[in-house]
């Protein structure tokens, strides 16, 4: 049996449904279609009345799960493409995320997130939204790179008493597999390292996880051990790990798919810094996509988000400072 | 109604009244045959992203372009060929958006539906439904500002857009303003695969014009000559000085919501209900009854030799080079950040 990143999401939400009354998942075409990329095949017959199809109405499907949290129970949204959660980001931002601290309730949700970029998908459906949840005090924001990661984080969002944004990456839904579901679970909010290295350190999440351990493999093959950490969950975000790796390597690339302003791969840097400056021998580097909306023709979306090439020419430069 | 417009398809209209039977068979045809290609060439691999098509359709989105004049605004969505064609967007246009030309308006950045050429007044949709309502309301206001007079603007929309806070707040802002905006409801009773009862809880989506303080118009979207007459009377209202018109027609997607979906969610009552007939069959029907069998068949043959051409010709221009691309999303130069490793 072999099980795909989506067939660990739905599986982490059936048993979601199954085990806790209090689940349910709310979104566009999510009821008998099993929703755009299939991510709840199956799941409104399995459970009648608890996984229903929503109106195109972002916004009132944020605030309705904010409701419904307030009331005990466990929403899970559903946004057709992360980009269209921009339409919901007012009752995220200043509603579910302001909650517990006014209120000293808790608001626990979870917003699912169909992210980042595939070729032909154009501005409006390639977007990675980490670091704008991210800014706002009071989300969790998990974006997992592996099959077990997807449907441990899943479980794991979904318990939390927080509001929870899960940053599914689009590329990885289908063709990404493992043997089969995970027995264990890497411990929450930690950091995991994928590959070990002595070199450089290249710090990143999502789908540039697997970009980044392609490229490690190039520059194996030149003499360079690059250890490669997988953020997972960028916020809170793991510094101990991160500073640990860097502690053994002394150089630090940090990659993220989303643009180059501030977010993940930012604050990493930022992190490094100021809390490991010693223990750098190199000035610490980032890696994002061009400060360009998304690209709708392959060639030039090719161009415009990081890749294991250009990871791999990343990582050289600051090898060779 | 300004203009006295032919009424049934079946007979030929009287002396000083006007027929659009070519304009609007011709603008039908085109988009079908285009758009059956562009199916073709999505599942010959030719097209990378979605296709969405808008077949069923085409009578009251080209009736939507038609009834424009140059110098107004369109704001087309996802199924409107018909209205960009009517309206006088080139075929070449459509197919460089979608396989990928340098030589189109959106140079490869942006594909398929979401093309537009601001020069021909024509707004290039974002993805996020019902946004257009209220940008199409900014133009319209602009143009008043700036003194132009006699200008409409028309977007569409779908029966799940409706339910966007968007289209409430824009079509609350322009009947506010009172701005010559005409909104198009496709309401072809489902959103992808959600049909409109989990959609909306009225009856008809046209009973909130009068919510909106606007003018409403129903109309049987299958039926061509309907959607002429309807849709040239809203933008005639409009600009008139009326205010916005909500123009809703019932039909019915007569493909998948992309190339991708084969539809078979959708009722079969709903298939063989009235909303489910064919537009160009209807036209064609109408066409034998009044003896221009011949001509119908001349336009099809005329749009497929004009499809294969522009496909012929959008396949040999070049395609979108990274290093040639200047990246900048700012016109103000030197704004972009430029990463240190890449
Ligand atoms: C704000 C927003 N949410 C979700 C989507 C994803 N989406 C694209 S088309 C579509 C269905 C649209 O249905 P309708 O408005 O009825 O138009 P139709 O496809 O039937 O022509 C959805 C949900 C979107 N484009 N924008
Ligand atoms: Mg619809």
């Amino acid at each position: 049996m072999s099980v795909t990143y989506l067939d660990a999401i739905r599986s982490a939400q059936e048993k979601a449904l199954r085990d806790d009354p209090r689940v349910f998942i709310y979104g566009q075409d999510v009821g008998r279609f099993g929703g755009a990329f299939k991510a709840t095949k199956n799941l409104a017959e399995k459970f009648p009345g608890r996984v229903m199809d929503s109106p195109i109405s972002e916004d009132a499907m944020v605030g309705m799960a904010v409701g419904a949290a307030m009331e005990g129970m466990r929403p899970i949204v559903e946004m057709q493409f992360a980009d269209f959660s921009t339409v919901g980001l007012n009752q995220m931002l200043n509603h579910a995320a302001t909650t517990f601290w006014r209120t000293g309730k808790p608001c626990p949700m979870v917003l699912r997130l169909p992210s980042g970029g595939t070729p032909g998908s154009g501005p409006f459906h390639s977007q990675s939204m980490e670091a704008i949840y991210s800014h706002y005090p009071g989300i969790v924001v998990m974006t997992p790179a592996t099959v077990e990661d997807a449907y441990t984080m899943l479980l794991e969002a979904i318990e939390l008493p927080d509001p929870v944004v899960f940053c599914e990456h689009k590329l990885l839904y289908y063709h990404l597999k493992s043997e089969a579901l995970p027995e264990s679970a890497v411990p929450a909010f930690r950091a995991r390292v994928v590959r070990a290295g002595r070199d450089i350190t290249c710090v990143t999440y999502s789908a540039m996880v697997h970009e980044a351990v392609a490229a490690a493999e190039e520059l194996a093959e030149e003499g360079y051990e690059v250890e490669v950490v997988d953020l997972r969950t960028v916020k809170p975000l793991d510094t101990d790990t991160v500073l640990a790796s860097v502690a053994r390597t002394g150089r630090l690339l940090a990659v993220g798919e989303s643009w180059p302003w501030g977010g993940a791969s930012a604050e990493v840097v930022a992190r490094v810094a100021s809390e490991g400056f010693e223990l750098l021998d190199a000035p610490p580097k980032r890696l994002n996509a061009k400060d360009t909306p998304i690209p709708y023709h392959p060639n030039l979306w090719a161009a415009h988000r990081p890749t294991a090439v250009r990871i791999a020419a990343g990582l050289r430069e600051v090898l060779r400072y | 109604m300004a203009i006295r417009v032919a009424g049934a398809l079946e007979s030929k209209p009287k002396k000083g009244v006007v027929d659009p039977i070519e304009s609007l068979g011709r603008t039908i045809l085109r988009a079908r045959v285009l758009e059956d290609k562009l199916g073709n060439l999505y599942r010959a691999g030719r097209i990378v992203g979605g296709v969405y098509l808008g077949k069923g359709q085409e009578a009251l989105s080209g009736a939507g372009g038609l009834a424009l004049r140059k110098g107004d605004i369109f704001a087309p969505l996802i199924r409107d060929m018909a209205g960009r064609l009517g309206f006088g967007e080139p075929m070449v246009d459509a197919l460089r958006a979608y396989l990928g030309s340098r030589l189109g308006p959106m140079k490869g950045r942006d594909g398929n539906i979401h093309r537009g050429d601001l020069t021909r007044g024509i707004l290039p949709m974002i993805s996020h439904l019902g946004a257009m309502l209220s940008t199409v309301a900014g133009v319209l206001v602009a143009k008043r500002m700036k003194g132009e007079k006699g200008r409409v603007g028309l977007t569409c929309a779908g029966d799940g857009a409706t339910s966007t806070g968007s289209f409430h707040e824009g079509l609350n802002l322009a009947a506010v303003e009172r701005l010559p905006l005409v909104v198009v409801v496709a309401d072809n009773g489902y959103a992808y695969s959600t049909s409109r009862d989990r959609q909306f809880a009225c009856e008809d989506l046209v009973d909130r014009a009068k919510g909106y303080g606007v003018e409403g118009h129903g109309v049987d979207g299958t039926d061509p000559m309907a959607c002429w007459r309807v849709l040239h009377h809203a933008v005639e209202r409009a600009r008139e000085g009326a205010g916005p018109q909500l123009v809703v027609g019932k039909l019915l997607r007569l493909c998948g919501h992309g190339e991708h979906d084969d539809g078979s969610y959708v009722e079969k009552k709903m298939k063989s209900s009235e909303r489910g007939r064919d537009c160009l069959k209807v036209m064609e029907e109408g066409m034998k009854k009044r003896g221009q069998e011949k001509e119908w068949q001349g336009w099809r043959e005329e749009a497929q030799r004009e499809v294969e051409e522009a496909v012929a010709k959008v396949s040999a221009e070049p395609v979108p080079d990274p290093f040639e691309e200047d990246w900048r999303a700012t016109q103000s130069a030197g704004m972009a950040e430029v990463m240190v490793a890449s």
